[in-house]
């Protein structure tokens, strides 16, 4: 029984932290419809950000804020200069995507360059870094704290979207960019504040996953196809997807990997699959 | 208001509009028509930068020539479209797909949520409801009155009395007469003669992407060449 107990909770304060990743994937998604190769980039990124931060100053909690907004900043950066001077509609897409393929390998050599080929860990203050014990299984704090840093993020998030004039231009984008456009609203500006937004979480994870998987050379190539099952499972450019589908993830790996560890990328592409074949948008995605 | 002077739009390789020019003076209700595929469509996506044209000797709003300019700023300078299709938000609610684009307009505009829901009631009673919940006609009245919350001083209807029933037609009908008593000038793209007729000043015949007929409606009314070879009545 503390088997199952024990790693549902794994599985889910891990879906958290994939949702941090995964929802703004999914919402970069549904505004400028390019799918972000760049974005497990932020995470390591975030997380070697964090590392050094936590070695110069001592603290974690500016290590948190600090990553996260250079992460930030960078993908500002990116569709500013980047992604934006292509413009917008079909004929930009893949000259779009190619542009944030060519940064996942600039930053990947970059952080190599700075950071060298050693892991690393984001080192996690002592407050965090113990477990309570409810009758008789271990709870790690540090998951706690991960899974309420997820569900305080997509409270915000769903708020933000849902009850907000910035929140209505969003959805209004996903829906329609064009006619957004044809009522006065900037989307460019709009995209760009959604792709930082959706950097800034990704570093935010990266920090916090930092905690606990470490930061490697790699680890961008290892985390994008987990955001990638999230997406595709709840459907690109929906955050109750990405919600949903971030912890079926969460838990389909993390039992994978403690029941079948000879079996584990199986238990996470098996119900991207199923999924796909009985419905192709995503659990809660519109064509 | 608007001058559009010979441009020519492609879709990728596809040669659409093959050199067309035309005027709206201010106050008036210009109707363009012809059959299905002719290029209405792509002149008006032209015009509010939906699809910019490859060639042209511009595209003048106010005397401006906005050939060039994103979507967001000729509407800010005062241009709102009714697109095809109505295109209303499904993921927003009606009171959000009318707020979303308010403005207080480039010349200062009389249209705020209240005179709209006094324009149209039935979208006072649905505020709540989310956009795609809605009749056909309760959408086309929505994309009207969200292209009008944008104060707009020239108005781009694309086929609004498309699909709806003769009633709906007419209250289609109501608003833009009102409209124009308020002095708004319209561009009027319709497949409906009669309709078309009834409402515009002046009209302008399209086929294969050009102008090819140009006349007062009552000239029009009289031509049963035209209105045969090119609007198969
Ligand atoms: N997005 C598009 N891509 C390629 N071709 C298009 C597109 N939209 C319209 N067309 C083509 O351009 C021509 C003109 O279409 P359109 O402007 O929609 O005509 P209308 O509004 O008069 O019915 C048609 O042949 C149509 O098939
Ligand atoms: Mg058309």
């Amino acid at each position: 029984m503390s088997f199952w107990i024990e790693q549902t909770f794994a599985g889910l304060s891990y879906g958290g932290l994939l949702f941090l990743l995964a929802s703004g994937l999914s919402l970069i998604f549904g505004v400028m419809r390019i799918i972000n190769m760049a974005h497990g980039s932020y995470f390591i990124l975030g997380a070697y950000i964090g590392v050094t931060v936590v070695e110069v100053t001592g603290s974690w909690l500016l290590a948190l804020l600090l990553a996260s907004l250079a992460v930030a900043i960078l993908g500002i950066f990116m569709h500013r200069f980047f992604l934006r001077v292509l413009g917008h509609g079909v004929a930009a897409e893949l000259p779009q995507v190619m542009i944030t393929v060519g940064f996942l390998f600039i930053i990947q050599q970059a952080s190599i360059d700075i950071w060298g080929g050693d892991p690393m860990i984001v080192k996690v203050p002592s407050y965090l870094d113990w477990s309570m014990e409810i009758g008789g299984i271990f709870f790690p704090v540090y998951r706690i704290f991960m899974l309420v840093v997820a569900c305080v993020m997509a409270v915000t998030l769903w708020l933000g979207l849902e009850k907000t004039r910035a929140g209505a231009m969003v959805r209004a984008s996903v829906d329609d960019s064009e006619m957004t456009r044809g009522l006065g609203i900037n989307t460019e500006r709009l995209s760009m504040a959604i792709f930082g937004l959706g950097a800034f979480l990704a570093g935010l994870g990266g920090v916090i996953g930092g905690g606990f998987i470490g930061v490697y050379p790699g680890l961008d190539f290892q985390i994008l196809p987990l955001a990638f099952a999230v997406v595709i499972i709840g459907g690109l450019g929906t955050l109750r997807g990405a919600a949903l589908g971030s912890l079926i993830v969460g838990l389909m790996d993390t039992f994978g990997k403690a029941l079948f560890p000879e079996l584990s990328y199986f238990t996470l592409f098996a119900p991207m699959a199923i999924v796909l074949a009985i419905k192709p948008t995503g659990l809660f995605g519109r064509a | 208001m608007l001058r559009v002077e010979d441009i020519h739009t492609y879709y990728g390789d596809s040669y659409v509009l093959r050199g067309v020019s035309l005027e709206v003076p201010q106050g008036s209700v210009i109707a363009l028509l012809g059959r299905n595929g002719v290029g209405k469509t792509t002149l008006v996506r032209s015009i509010i930068g939906f699809t910019q044209p490859r060639e042209s000797k511009g595209i003048f709003f106010k005397d401006v020539d906005i050939t060039q300019k994103p979507t967001y700023d000729i509407v800010e300078m005062g241009m709102g479209i009714v697109p095809q299709g109505r295109r209303v938000f499904p993921s927003l609610s009606v009171e959000e797909n009318l707020t979303l684009g308010a403005s207080k307009g480039a010349e200062g505009g009389k249209w705020n949520l209240e005179r709209i829901y006094e324009l149209f009631p039935v979208l006072a009673k649905r505020s709540n409801h989310r956009g795609n919940k809605l009749s056909g006609g309760e959408q086309q009245m929505l994309a009207v009155a969200r292209a009008l919350m944008t104060n707009p001083q020239l108005l781009l209807m694309d086929e609004p009395t498309e699909g709806l029933a003769p009633l709906l037609v007419r209250a289609v009908g109501d608003i833009i007469s009102h409209l124009k008593e308020e002095g708004l000038s319209i561009l009027l793209v319709e497949q409906n003669l009669s309709f078309a007729l009834k409402m515009a000043d002046h009209v302008h015949v399209m086929s294969k992407g050009q102008i090819v007929h140009s006349s007062s409606p009552q000239e029009l009314t009289e031509r049963e060449d035209i209105k045969s070879r090119y609007l198969g009545v």
